[in-house]
């Protein structure tokens, strides 16, 4: 960690990264970014532009036709090695009904290996930390589904990860459900000093969450633009009521018309 | 007396319990009224009675089907869950077994029967390879589409961590294909009742150790025809028995979790 090598790499590098599927779609063409330490980097753009392509590149859940991604500055295989984790939340909680809440949380505790003991606190406290210690006992089906995914959030915040990858995690949520999802989340992220990559559709969600936001167009996917928003963190309510918020999302909103113009048919 | 009528116990139990009396009293009463012989259509104190007259022997007899009953279903339990772990493991193996599968399960076993008991020496084992036969196919079909049926949001997440393949049938595919797996257990309990009372049917086997159709054909011959229905009402009951422990079972381990087993909230 003290390295100062690895300090200076970023946390993510996507190198000319391209993928073609095999029906000969260039989901995405050419792509570049860096992502740095700390940062919480939005994907929005319309469908088909590649967001949660370009997030499963990152999470290393499908290989690019050509280019290379860089973890850390090396190769994925040295993540596990090190002790740089990263951890992913879907759009669906996916946790196992079968099973109550704590075991869930745990499920990725049980993979690594770890002591009985120690998972059962790590679990405990991760619980905490999303507000649903009280819960540890109950089945899934218990719970409302803002509940379900502050679970699944924290079953990826019980590994300590470092980078933290998000795919339309609150999309099917209420908005008021969401919205305080997204101030926890806003909380969390930043007491823990997470890298995030973060896949949305809504505007207001992605100037909230995000230190940047790289707006992506489609055919092929690609990065179109990118918007830095430049606010302190941890951002709360008053941010959310804020203008300079509501003036963020005008322009964001700007944005992301002309990136829909210049992906073709919609 | 009120709280009792509230209990939701009450219903399930008392309604179809005064059903079974009315329909009793009917035929108790048009037997008479039409003063129906015994040696055509008995009436429920008359089979009553031969119950009484025959209980040693007819307990046993029951006892002697109930053996053949519980080992056919205990090696269809046992083979089909087998075969089904088989089919999931490989593509190759399912679609190249899959057909001889099917065909047994549309050969009427009573035509096969004969051929069986012909082949098998021993009686006992051919009664129960009789059994077996008919009461393994849902027991195959419904692990196979269980074991099948894995959410795929979990699947991937367990991909994800690298699970190994063991990880993922133990914490993922069997718990997952037990709700599948209990219901074909239901349906398996009754076939396989039905399969021992076909297979002594068409062995005839008396003697000792001689099943309940074959006290069925006996008092047929003899033209005691409350016998025969008081033999027939005792694999009714049998089967009852054995659906009520299969649905307890379900209720016990899927009740907390899947909505097969759930009771209404209120």
């Amino acid at each position: 960690m003290n390295a100062p090598v690895q300090a200076a790499s970023p946390v993510i590098e996507v190198r000319s990264a391209e993928k073609v599927f095999a029906n000969g779609v260039r989901g995405l063409g050419r792509i570049k970014l860096r992502i740095e330490p700390g940062e919480f980097v939005t994907l929005i753009g319309p469908s088909g532009c590649g967001k949660s392509t370009l997030l499963k590149l990152i999470a290393n859940q499908i290989d690019p036709t050509s280019g290379t991604v860089l973890w850390w500055g090396g190769d994925f295989s040295a993540v596990g090695a090190t002790d740089r984790r990263l951890a992913f939340v879907f759009q669906d909680p996916t946790l196992m009904p079968w099973a109550k809440v704590d075991a869930n949380v745990r499920l990725p505790l049980d993979f690594a290996g770890v002591g009985r003991a120690e998972a059962a606190a790590r679990v405990a406290a991760a619980l905490d930390q999303v507000g649903l210690g009280e819960a540890a006992r109950r089945y899934p089906r218990q719970l409302s589904g803002g509940m379900r995914m502050r679970i699944s959030i924290a079953r990826a915040l019980v590994t300590e990860p470092d980078l933290l990858l998000m795919d339309e995690p609150f999309g099917a949520l209420d908005e008021f459900t969401r919205d305080k999802l997204d101030e926890d989340l806003a909380r969390l992220s930043w007491q823990r000093g997470l890298t995030n990559v973060f896949v949305t559709h809504s505007i207001y969600e992605a100037v909230f969450l995000s230190t940047r936001i790289v707006i992506m167009a489609a055919n092929p996917g690609r990065v179109f633009d990118e918007f830095v928003v430049d606010a302190p963190c941890p951002r709360d309510e008053a941010f959310r009521n804020s203008d300079e918020f509501a003036a963020m999302c005008r322009s964001l909103s700007v944005l992301l018309a002309d990136a829909s113009r210049a992906s073709g048919a919609v | 007396m009120r709280r009792l009528i509230d209990h939701p116990w009450f219903w399930r139990i008392a309604a179809p319990v005064l059903v079974g009396a009315l329909i009793l009293c009917v035929w108790e009463w048009a037997c008479r009224f039409w003063r129906v012989p015994a040696y055509l259509f008995p009436r429920p104190t008359q089979i009553w009675r031969a119950f009484i007259v025959g209980w040693p022997v007819l307990l046993a007899a029951l006892g002697s089907t109930l053996r053949v009953t519980l080992a056919a279903f205990a090696a269809a339990v046992v083979l089909g869950t087998l075969i089904a772990f088989l089919f999931v493991q490989s593509r190759v193996i399912e679609l190249s077994l899959l057909p001889y599968v099917v065909l047994l399960q549309v050969t009427p076993i009573v035509a096969v029967a004969p051929l069986i008991i012909i082949l098998v020496k021993d009686t006992q084992a051919s009664l129960i390879l009789c059994a077996t036969v008919i009461a393994i196919f849902p027991i195959i079909s419904n692990t196979t589409i269980g074991l099948r049926s894995v959410d795929p949001g979990l699947a991937a997440y367990f991909r994800m961590n690298k699970a190994g393949r063991w990880t993922t049938l133990w914490r993922l595919r069997i718990p997952g294909a037990l709700p599948f797996f209990l219901a074909g257990l239901r349906i398996s309990s009754g076939l396989a009742l039905v399969g021992a009372v076909v297979a002594e049917f068409v062995a005839g086997a008396g003697g000792r150790g001689a099943g309940l159709a074959y006290e069925i054909l006996q008092a047929s011959y003899q033209l005691n025809i409350p016998r025969m229905f008081a033999a027939l009402g005792m694999i009714t009951a049998t089967g009852l028995v054995l659906f009520s422990l299969m649905s307890a079972l379900q209720q016990a381990l899927l009740g907390h979790w899947h909505e097969s087993a759930m009771r209404e909230e209120r």
